[in-house]
């Protein structure tokens, strides 16, 4: 459907004041790709965003659209579609004429207007909210209308600012499966903005995590979720127990090390010597003895938090110190029981 | 995304100047050029050499004229400090709304807008010897006499009282609301009574708003022309400075001293709103002082 | 709570008072100019409406009229014109020099008229504007430009900069976003400032004052001069022109009412907060 990019490559750096808020940022988007810009607030993923739509201007740097620079070209010459996080439609038009308003300036005629704005609507599942206005719908409603109105214009590249952040958790869900189906059915190319790493996950093809401007790592989300390359990465996906660790040659492809009185073995990456941290998630620690006393610790509840299905509790060992888990098994306050971290799942990352 | 406030220096582009050109330069040409051309122009009296004090030595050694300081300040500071008063009094009893309260602030606009001219003409009939007033209190015996209210000192007083308390309170009012009320709400928990709110926590809070209504007031009220000469005496007990100017410029022709005595009553209200920024410097600092201190 | 029910009580009470004095004082006016003769009773004897045809014709009402509405229509266009730019780039852009431009526009409003009134009259009149409506129409913007930037600013702050946003990725250029998003959604506060600076101007007396010349005299300033009018003229016409007068700036207050709340109509002190 869309006249899709091919490839959109950027370098941008982007200064406030004194502070750096984004330094070089790299990347390189191919035509149809999903790719999301993660991190927390503050990251820079924003301002990134903001610079591609060429609403602020980058201090350094350059983008390019194929084979044009398009740096200096105006924001409403790019052709790209944006949608905010408070949605931003035009409180004093109504939902048809918000829908309408790129096609309007482009002067097309009423009949093709009236046509494309309601295969839009219907797209969006808002046939017969035409007359309404902006402060009559509900939240969900007018994100709707504001992505209806970017993609009537059939943009070659959409950019989504935090979109779905002002909404309540149950919708935002919905609403991130319809975003999802709308890339895939209309074959767009999307830059998506977020600090939710449950977002980010289910909907990109490669997602770049950004920490105070500075690229973190990109890769597909599978390997942004079960390796990630640094602590931080780790941490924002959602790995809750680190133990800084010292790493001998690996014997075997294992490496083994002692961190606070406990002995844990790991697969080595590549060629990771010295100090370096082992990470592990909650929900990958299991509740049981291993059989060969590999990774075995013990240790006392001291924390329980009921989930519904599972229960993410605090360990405690002897040395003191506390490991998160998360598991279905019943375990009580105060309960003294033997936990095993699997080799395999725990992960090697260099110390910051 | 939050629209971010660039700090570039591009931010005053030649889009901005655009913009901005005319009010600005109009400010310029008719205040900014006008105030000096005044000073200028006091400087280059009608009878004698060009550069020099002379209208302001005259000023200064006419008892007609520099009476007129003495005459505007007693009509200024007593007044503004009443209206304040009352204005902070009724502005914070009011703050969390009252009965009918958009129909009262709504009528007390009128005095705003219908302006001095007009209050001052219904103060001639409603308060002269032979208006209501007195024949209220006549018909009623609580007095003689009737009360000489107009043309005198008085007069002026009831005059800018009507004219400035509405505006003073509904200053105050926005100002006093717009204070967040959970201040009050979390002193009340820790056990503070009423008073002690007022004056620990809302007082330095209302201080800054205040005293910018302080000045405001007064630098008006010194100002005072018509009801001066209208519910007033200008020839004698009321004749303020504004007079002074007036009669020079438009009786006596003579726009060199006009000017100066113009300067003159300029740098009055330059300095009591030099002293209200100093009294101002020094309560936030003794504010900030006392809140260490139990 | 005894306490604060007497604070509240003698709040009422002045309140009531002041009320009570003002419909005094606006009432007499009325009444005088309805009646025949009046002198030391609490009602004229008789009533008539004379004195209303006595002003239009003595005072030369029509001309009058006619000045202070056409002054008043020349300043609110004037003043809108030039204060709607000023106030967009005041609400939208961050500069060093933002603090002085600020204070800078704030002065007229601050130095009372008759202060400065005088030189800019001086100047005036050395430019040969003195004493023509021209003169009474400059000098009334000093303090009524400044006025509108200060009403229009928070109006445009209230407008996010998303919408701004939106029409530009939407394909936008800057006049197609003024007209189609901003003038629209500017209504609201381009009339309350039209208004304000509107019942500013009929009520103003120092500026028009000092810059009236014998055709240029507005409604206000008639009004003090014929109090003073070398032939003394009958209280009864005089406050006839002084209804005239009140109706004229109440119908503006009306409109303006239905628009704007009244302590936004006075100077918002907790600007002063930021």
């Amino acid at each position: 459907m869309a006249d899709s990019i091919n490839t959109l490559r950027i370098s941008i750096t982007k200064r406030y004041g004194g502070k750096t808020v984004l330094d070089r940022f790299p990347l390189e988007i191919r035509g149809r790709e999903f790719v999301t810009f993660l991190g927390p607030s503050g990251c820079g993923k924003s301002t990134a965003l903001g610079i591609i739509a060429g609403l602020v201007p980058a201090t350094e740097g350059e983008i390019w659209h194929d084979d044009q620079r398009i740096d200096n070209v105006l924001p409403e010459k790019r052709g790209f579609g944006m949608v905010f996080q408070n949605y931003a439609l035009f409180p004093h038009l109504t939902v048809f004429d918000n829908v309408a308003f790129g096609l309007s300036l482009q002067r097309r005629p009423a009949a093709e207007v009236k046509q494309r704005v309601q295969e839009m609507l219907g797209l969006v599942r808002l046939t017969g909210y035409e007359d309404r206005y902006p402060g009559q719908l509900s939240g969900g409603q007018q994100q709707r209308v504001a992505i209806a109105r970017a993609l009537v214009l059939q943009p070659r590249l959409m950019l989504f600012d935090e979109p779905l952040s002002n909404l309540d958790a149950k919708l935002r869900v919905e609403m991130r499966a319809e975003i999802k189906q709308l890339h895939a059915r209309l074959g767009l190319t999307s830059i998506y903005v977020t600090h939710d790493q449950a977002e980010a996950l289910s909907l990109s093809d490669r997602i770049v995590v950004l920490r105070e401007g500075v690229l973190m790592q990109v890769g597909t989300p599978q390997e942004i979720h079960d390796r990630p390359k640094n602590v931080f990465v780790a941490d924002f996906m959602g790995f809750r127990n680190f133990f800084d660790v010292e790493l001998g040659h690996a014997n075997g492809g294992i490496v083994e090390s002692v961190s606070k009185g406990l002995k844990l073995r790991a697969r080595a990456t590549d060629d990771l010597l010295g100090p370096a941290v082992m990470a592990i998630r909650p929900e990958d620690i299991r509740v049981s003895r291993s059989a060969d006393d590999v990774n075995s610790i013990r240790g006392k509840v001291e924390l329980v938090e009921y989930l519904g299905r599972e229960q993410e509790f605090a360990v405690s060992t002897e040395e003191g110190q506390r490991i998160w888990l998360r598991s279905a098994e019943k375990v009580a306050l105060g309960d003294n029981i033997e936990i095993t971290l699997p080799v395999e799942k725990l992960v090697l990352l260099p110390r910051d | 995304m939050a629209p971010a406030r660039t700090q570039e220096r591009s931010e005053l582009d030649w889009v901005a100047i655009m913009c901005l050109a005319p009010s600005l330069l109009y400010v310029f040409a008719m205040f900014i050029y006008p105030f000096i051309y005044g000073i200028y122009v006091s400087l280059q009296p009608l009878k004698g050499e060009a550069w020099s004090f002379k209208n302001y030595v005259a000023f200064f050694s006419d008892p007609y004229q520099y009476v007129t300081i003495k005459t505007t300040f007693a009509l200024a500071l007593p007044n503004t400090i009443v209206v304040v008063l009352i204005a902070l009094f009724l502005a914070y009893g009011m703050r969390r709304g009252i009965w009918m309260e958009r129909t009262i602030t709504t009528i007390l606009v009128l005095p705003i807008s219908l302006g001095v001219i007009f209050l001052s003409e219904g103060i001639l009939g409603f308060y002269g010897t032979n208006g209501w007033l007195n024949q209220i209190l006549l018909g009623a015996e609580i007095i003689q006499e009737p009360l000489e209210l107009t043309h005198n000192f008085t007069g002026v007083i009831l005059s800018l009282f009507m004219q400035n308390f509405p505006f003073c309170f509904l200053m105050l009012l926005g100002y006093i609301s717009g204070i967040d009320p959970s201040l009050e709400s979390s002193a009340r928990m820790l056990g503070a009574g009423p008073w002690t709110i007022f004056r620990r926590v809302m007082l330095p809070l209302i201080a800054p708003g205040l005293i910018i209504a302080f000045a405001l007031v007064f630098v008006l009220s010194f100002a005072v022309f018509p009801s001066a000469v209208m519910v007033g005496q200008p020839a004698g007990l009321t004749r303020t400075i504004s007079i002074a100017a007036y009669q020079q410029a438009f009786e006596q022709y003579d726009m060199s001293y006009a000017s100066a005595i113009a300067v003159i009553m300029g740098l009055c209200q330059l300095a009591a709103l030099i002293v209200v920024i100093a009294v101002r410097r020094r309560t936030t600092i003794a504010t900030t002082m006392g809140v260490g201190k139990r | 709570m005894k306490r604060g029910y007497l604070w509240r009580l003698a709040i009422y009470l002045f309140l009531l008072g002041f009320i009570l004095n003002l419909v005094g004082i606006v009432s007499h006016v009325v009444v005088s100019s309805f009646a025949k003769r009046w002198f030391g009773k609490p009602l004229p004897p008789a009533f008539t409406t004379d004195w209303f045809s006595y002003a239009w014709t003595n005072f030369e009402l029509g001309h009058v009229l006619f000045i202070t509405l056409f002054i008043a229509l020349a300043v609110v266009l004037i003043s809108l014109a030039i204060a709607f730019p000023a106030a967009y780039i005041l609400a939208r852009r961050n500069f060093n020099a933002k603090p002085i431009l600020l204070l800078l526009y704030f002065m007229p409003l601050l130095i009372p008229q008759m202060t400065y009134g005088i030189p800019l009259a001086t100047t005036l009149y050395r430019f040969g504007v003195g004493g023509t409506v021209a003169g009474v129409i400059l000098a009334v913007l000093v303090p009524m430009v400044p006025l509108a930037v200060f009403i229009l600013l928070p109006f445009f702050e209230q407008i996010s900069l998303n919408l701004e946003w939106s029409a530009s990725m939407l394909g936008a250029n800057r006049l197609q976003i003024f007209r189609r998003v901003l003038l629209p959604l500017m209504v609201p506060g381009i009339l309350t400032a039209g208004l304000l600076v509107l019942v500013n101007t009929i009520s103003n007396f120092e500026l028009a004052f000092l810059l009236a010349g014998g055709g240029s005299q507005t409604l206000v300033v008639a009004l003090y001069y014929n109090v003073f009018a070398g032939g003394v003229r009958p209280v009864y016409s005089i406050d006839a022109m002084a209804v005239i007068y009140m109706v004229m700036v109440m119908s503006v207050l009306l409109v303006a009412l239905r628009f704007v709340r009244p302590t936004q109509m006075v100077f918002r002190l907790d600007q002063t907060r930021r």
